[in-house]
């Protein structure tokens, strides 16, 4: 028995109510898997039991399966939106509700963002009605170069929001980490190789160096750096800081790194693809907002992807970034591409770089920000092309599971729909 | 990182990416009948009333004829493959593919592409908080004291910010204003740039454009001197200095031959009309308060800036005939932002009232027409159809009225200045750059000329010198 719906806005605003994971296919779409490949017209994606099972052309729809049609849609797997702070703030300069750094902390390295976490925050649920299903949520440093661990997190409507504690470790190690380490960058060398050389003690024999500078927490929680069990991003953006950042493998050979930032990475992009290291970066930064992104240019990630480095975009360049505007910065990058002597990226790398590639610096290949067999069932329905400004989710599942797109935001423009107030005040509306 | 707070907008908490210490800070078709805020101002263009006049002088351009472009003209009209005159610095004539070409002009293929005037924007602190973003050039809050009529902002601006080319380039901007920052209840004098690269601000300043005095409500001025323990440190307290020094300023103003106070004489320009008020101010309810204010001492706000909240009150705005100058979506980095809505230019424009779209922002400058259409498609998911070419005139004629010089520039009029981007494709999609970009006639820059992208002295020798950026 085949259920049809047209997805139209109209429809949207009569679901509110999420619901159990639905098996689900959806025909006549355009589809972009994520993969880097350019959009597929006409076809069709195929979730069960949360699951992507296929996505393309001829793909069979299982006999009795829920179909919608997707016609005049596209269809993608989720946003993946790297370096977050994702239900650690409320409101940034509220300093109550904001949890990103802990200066006045005696821990450092040892912080960890997950207990701290809010799915309830309404940047959750915005940056969801934006067609963000996962994203890694990063602390921020602000005595220690060692800001802490990261999480990884899905956006679905519950509680149950951090899918992996303990991702990632953060360090700090350009100029803000010169600044943090004492003043220059020779102590931040000096911080890093002094605190791995604890956490190696503590690895190999099994107990805290307390005559070390590292409490015993902060020493180990660098163990799995150390020991490459746990990936250490590294912020950094000059050229020749991010050749030091790589020789630190000559003495700690198991660092499993992710370059943040790295906005003078084109410099170096043939070193940083012969490392193996990904990226993580803002597509537009182009100023030189310091003296280590001189060199800064919005073909940064485009010379880097060239180079073969593995490109993420990710983090807030400036105050207005939000998750959700990363199909912004990546639809840049194709404009790019248009501009002589510039170097862009085309549709399917740019999408790529907020889905596949993202979900796998984020310990996820294969399993998220791609429509491929297995792939958690996060999809995305769009009234347009999603790396177009003009362009919103309609539908948004995680893992099968229809998600609430109603917000803050979303009741504020209802209620001033209309100022009409000749019979009772705004506040009666909801 | 107090800058960006300071600045006005907000700042992302967080930060990484761009060593981003950032914090965070932070009119006219619309249907709107607003007068031009330039009725009565000032000429700035050099007497000795208008010391640090304005040197600059248009740059040698041909006739030109733009051929077969789509235009919008800024003033909410669209002329499908259309044609664009100008010479002498000046829009000649615009029209149909019918429009005789004089003899002499160069023609431009204009065919797959849209011509728009030059994109304006009402709100920036390139100059005065430029790149590199180190303490020793933080010139644009004169934090010592809540009222500081008497700076100028154009006493602070680096015309070697390499902000202004990436805003050229990237985002069509020909004229800008720039505010000193928000600390300050009255912050000072802003200045209208043409953005055109100088040896010196003067070299840069808009001949003819009025001066506006920038104004701040709300969280910045009662934090920044709350904080040291002096008056204001509440909403009030921001009210009660603001009418303290408005109550002196009529007293000065109503003196003959006063002796020069060059806070006074700001503030008298502001209730001769002379000086337009930009005005910070994200609350609805604070904005209310705001437009009493200036009944009760008699001046207009031209613009209320960041305006976050102004769907909640578009109706008085419009009866004030006051602009809301606005991003599309930033939302939540301070507690007065927490109310923003992503569909809020869309709502104010619906009620009638004006809508600018702003930057804030050496980044966001760089996209505002990114950032109308954003605007214009929130507002189209809620059932607000809104012309594109009314689109454009939030980032061009609505900010030129707000900044009192849409009769020279803002639209693609005939005798107006020939400020005029050819963009590759839609402005107002995300695949579309300027192509090339002219002011006052001269072509300034040109995306297939490598040498037509002009480089600060900043960055020249430096690594990624004339990068496409």
């Amino acid at each position: 028995m085949k259920r049809l719906f047209a997805l139209s806005a109209a429809a949207l605003s009569l679901i509110s109510t999420p619901i159990a994971a639905q098996d689900i296919a959806i025909t006549g779409a355009t589809v972009a898997t994520g993969d880097g490949s350019d959009p597929i017209e006409n076809a069709t994606v195929v979730v069960q039991g949360g699951r992507v099972v296929a996505a393309g052309t001829g793909v069979a729809v299982p006999a009795g399966m829920a179909t919608l049609d997707g016609s005049g849609t596209w269809v993608t797997p989720g946003i993946f939106a790297s370096i977050t702070n994702l239900g650690l703030v409320d409101v940034g300069a509220v300093s109550d509700s904001n949890d990103i750094r802990a200066g006045n902390s005696p821990y450092h390295a040892a912080l960890d963002v997950s207990p701290a976490i809010n799915p309830a925050a309404q940047d959750f649920g915005y940056s969801r009605a934006g067609g963000v299903t996962r994203a890694s949520v990063t602390p921020g440093a602000s005595s220690n170069i060692f800001a802490g661990q990261g999480a990884i997190v899905d956006l679905g409507d519950d509680f149950d929001a951090v899918t992996e504690r303990r991702a990632f470790q953060v360090v700090e190690m350009g100029e803000r980490g010169a600044s943090l380490a004492g003043g220059s960058r020779t102590s931040v060398y000096a911080m890093v190789r002094n605190s791995l050389s604890e956490a190696r003690h503590y690895a190999s024999e099994g107990s805290w160096d307390e005559h070390g500078m590292l409490t015993r927490l902060d020493a180990e929680a660098l163990v799995p750096v150390v020991t490459g069990q746990q990936k250490l991003y590294v912020t950094v953006h000059r050229a020749a800081d991010i050749l030091s950042v790589l020789a630190l493998r000559d003495e700690f050979p198991r660092l499993d790194l992710v370059l943040i930032g790295a906005t003078e990475g084109w410099m170096v992009a043939s070193q940083i693809a012969a490392s193996g290291v990904p990226v993580i970066t803002g597509a537009l930064t182009d100023l030189p907002a310091s003296f280590e992104q001189l060199a800064a240019t919005q073909s940064n990630v485009g010379r880097m992807v060239d180079a073969g480095v593995t490109v993420a975009i990710g983090g807030y360049e400036s105050s207005g970034d939000h998750p959700r505007n990363l199909p912004q910065q990546a639809g840049n990058m194709v404009a790019l591409n248009r501009v002589p002597g510039a170097s862009g990226l085309s549709w399917g790398e740019a999408f790529a770089a907020i889905t596949s590639v993202p979900a796998g610096i984020g310990g996820l290949e294969g399993r998220a920000g791609v429509l491929a067999a297995g792939a958690h069932g996060d999809l995305v329905i769009w009234d347009g092309d999603p790396l177009e400004v003009s362009s919103a989710p309609l539908r948004v599942f995680i893992d099968g599971v229809e998600q609430p797109l109603d917000n803050h935001q979303t009741r504020l423009r209802e209620r001033y729909r209309t100022l009409d107030e000749s019979q009772l005040p705004p506040a009666y509306r909801r | 990182m107090d800058r960006q707070f300071l600045k006005g907008g907000p700042a992302a908490a967080f930060v990484t990416i761009a060593s981003l210490a950032l914090a965070s800070c932070t009119t006219a078709s619309g249907g709107s009948s607003m007068e031009s805020a330039s009725a009565s101002a000032a000429d700035t263009s050099g007497s000795e009333d208008s010391p640090y006049a304005s040197t600059y002088e248009r740059y040698p351009g041909v006739p030109t004829a733009l051929v077969g472009a789509v235009i919008y003209d800024g003033a909410g009209g669209r002329i499908d493959n259309g044609t664009v005159l100008f010479a002498d610095g000046e829009v000649v004539a615009i029209g149909g593919a019918d429009l005789a070409i004089p003899d002499g002009y160069t023609q431009i293929d204009g065919t797959g592409r849209y011509v728009t005037p030059g994109i304006i924007d009402i709100h920036s602190h390139l100059g005065n908080y430029p790149t590199p973003s180190v303490s020793a050039h933080a010139d644009g809050n004169e934090a010592t004291s809540p009222t500081t009529p008497e700076v100028w902002a154009e006493h602070s601006v680096w015309p070697q910010d390499p902000g202004f080319s990436r805003a050229m380039a990237n985002g069509g901007i020909t004229s800008l204003q720039i505010l000193p920052g928000s600390a300050n209840l009255m912050g000072g004098r802003t200045v209208t740039l043409k953005n055109v690269p100088s040896r010196t601000v003067q070299g840069m300043k808009f001949p003819g454009a009025p001066y506006s005095m920038k104004m701040a409500c709300g969280e910045n001025p009662k934090r920044v001197y709350g904080g040291r323990g002096r008056m204001p440190s509440t909403r009030m307290g921001n009210f009660a200095v603001n009418r303290e020094t408005w109550l002196q300023a009529q007293e000065y103003a109503a003196e003959d031959n006063p002796d020069r106070d060059l806070a006074m004489e700001t503030l008298a320009g502001v209730l001769a009309g002379e000086i337009l008020i930009q005005n910070h101010c994200y609350r609805a309810d604070e904005m209310a308060l705001v437009m009493d204010m200036a009944d009760e001492f008699g001046y207009q706000v031209a613009a209320f800036h960041h305006a976050v909240e102004s769907y909640k009150i578009a109706d008085l705005l419009r009866e004030n005939e006051v602009c809301s100058a606005v991003w599309a979506d930033w939302y939540g980095f301070k507690m007065e932002a927490y109310d923003a809505i992503p569909e809020n230019a869309a709502m104010i424009h619906n009620a009638g009232a004006c809508v600018v779209i702003h930057s804030d922002d050496e980044n966001g400058i760089q996209r505002l027409n990114q950032e109308a259409a954003k605007a214009q498609a929130d507002g189209r998911r809620m059932g607000i159809e809104i012309a594109d070419a009314d689109v454009i005139s939030w980032i061009t004629l609505n900010a030129a009225r707000a900044m009192g010089i849409d009769d020279m520039t803002g639209s693609l009029e005939a005798g107006k200045m020939a400020d005029v981007v050819l963009w590759n494709g839609d402005p107002l999609s995300i695949y579309s750059r300027p192509e090339m970009v002219w002011i006052d006639g001269a072509l300034m820059y040109d995306m297939n000329i490598p040498m037509m992208r002009p480089v600060s002295d900043f960055e020249l020798g430096q690594p990624g010198e004339g990068d496409v950026k």
